[in-house]
């Protein structure tokens, strides 16, 4: 007979199990999950494309079940959740996409009604970080972000570059940005970026400095439970992080927190920022779901996605003090081999 | 001049910044004047302490010595205190 305390039982449905070049966090999450030494967990990936590797990797999901695209609307979602909670009887769900938020952030009293927790922003919070209102929002709040001008007309573009002067950041109004040293290329961004995302276009003012960002977790009520500061060691061509360590830095985790605090957040998120020579943290982006480095937060001793789940569960659970610093990840390309059964599995089925 | 406190240097000569997560590597003098610039040494016995242990006249030391707490400057390693 041992001594050692009951672990929790429980199913978690997550989404993001894209484990590409340009990750979802959905598998660092499931990860963070399963090192979690209080829970005796039974995995559920939702994928949206039936060449996600997270579908196939062992050790990972337990079952997965496709989910209609987030463009098929909540109502959509909600049906496909009652299928699969009908068997699978989930307990929490962890949506990790910017896109599938505002559908999952609309059905979750009634996943809580179904007894699903979540563990979500409420809609305000959600587009109060939107890049469209970054800027306000920073005003509001006192936080520093560059100065931007949301702009539906390439007319306007050469009157917004000459008040910010170049280099300009032209961003794309879901992803992607591009940096114009003239009116030509920033023209070029702003067709290239409408044709791909559509109107409007984000023009931002350009800041130097040193890239870093902050992956947190608040409770909801103000208080920061966790904040790991990440510089970006090696990035690739689209600009996502490759390598990355984990770095020291109050001014970060003050910004974290004053973040939280002025926003009531309630969940994970990751802030980009850039430090300037001088000092200033920028906020450039609050992405509003865990980055998918978010297993470096569990590797420097603070399980981010464990916590979320605990909280989703209605479980209280004390700010961490202390990470380690210095702890690095490095991402690697792995080709698995699965069989063509298995890929018709949830290409026909919607299973595996 | 101070060095960052929180500055991480190992015995091979790597240097890690905690605050940005840049890291460097030095040779065993690098690795050397940093530990004792880190401990509060002044120039004079930093001097004292190079020249003796190494094979090197004080003209020189002192020409390398600005040099590289010039880098040191450069890439952010010494503290604004």
């Amino acid at each position: 007979m041992t001594n050692q305390p009951k672990k929790t039982k429980l199913t978690v449905a997550v989404t993001g199990l894209n484990a590409v070049d340009s990750p979802g966090p959905g598998v660092a999450v499931i990860r963070g999950i399963r090192d979690c030494q209080d829970f005796d967990v039974r995995i559920i990936g939702l994928s949206y494309e039936s060449l996600e590797p997270g579908i196939y990797m062992e050790g990972i999901a337990d079952k997965v079940y496709q989910i209609p695209y987030p463009a098929a609307g909540s109502e959509s979602l909600l049906g496909r959740i009652e299928y699969i909670h009908a068997i699978e009887k989930i307990d929490v769900i962890v949506p990790n996409f910017d896109a599938e938020l505002h559908n999952f952030i609309k059905i979750s009293e009634r996943l809580k009604a179904m007894g699903i927790g979540t563990f979500l922003p409420s809609l305000e919070q959600f587009e109060a970080r939107d890049k469209i209102n970054l800027f306000k929002f920073g005003e509001k709040h006192g936080l520093l972000v560059p100065r931007d001008k949301t702009i539906y007309d390439l007319s306007e573009l050469p009157q917004v570059a000459k008040d910010f002067g170049y280099p300009i950041v032209v961003k794309g109004k879901y992803y992607e940005a591009t940096i114009a040293y003239t009116l030509e290329q920033a023209q070029k961004a702003f067709h290239k970026l409408n044709a791909k995302w559509g109107l409007p276009i984000i023009v931002q003012e350009f800041i130097t400095g040193t890239e870093v960002n902050v992956a947190a977790l608040g409770d909801g009520e103000g208080n920061t439970i966790s904040a790991v500061p990440m510089r970006k060691l090696f990035i690739t061509d689209k600009g996502k992080a490759w390598a990355g360590i984990t770095i020291e830095e109050d001014k970060l985790i003050d910004l974290s927190k004053k973040f939280i605090s002025a926003t009531k957040w309630r969940g994970g998120f990751e802030i980009e920022i850039m430090l300037t020579q001088d000092g200033k943290p920028y906020i450039m982006e609050v992405n509003p779901r865990f980055p998918a480095w978010i297993y470096l937060t569990v590797g420097a001793g603070q399980n981010q996605p464990a916590s979320l789940v605990k909280m989703a569960l209605g479980q209280k659970v004390e700010p961490f003090t202390s990470y380690e610093v210095g702890k690095l990840f490095i991402r690697y390309a792995w080709d698995l081999i699965t069989d063509v059964s298995e890929f018709q599995k949830i290409s026909a089925f919607g299973e595996l | 001049m101070k060095i960052k406190s929180n500055l991480a240097v190992s015995d091979s000569g790597f240097i890690f910044n905690p605050s940005n997560g840049d890291s460097f590597s030095t040779n065993t003098v690098g690795s050397d004047i940093i530990r004792l610039l880190k401990a509060g040494n002044s120039f004079d016995s930093i001097k004292k302490e190079i020249v003796e242990k190494y094979e090197v006249d004080e003209i020189l030391f002192e020409k390398d010595f600005h040099d590289f707490v010039s880098q040191l400057q450069d890439y952010y390693l010494v503290s604004n205190d």
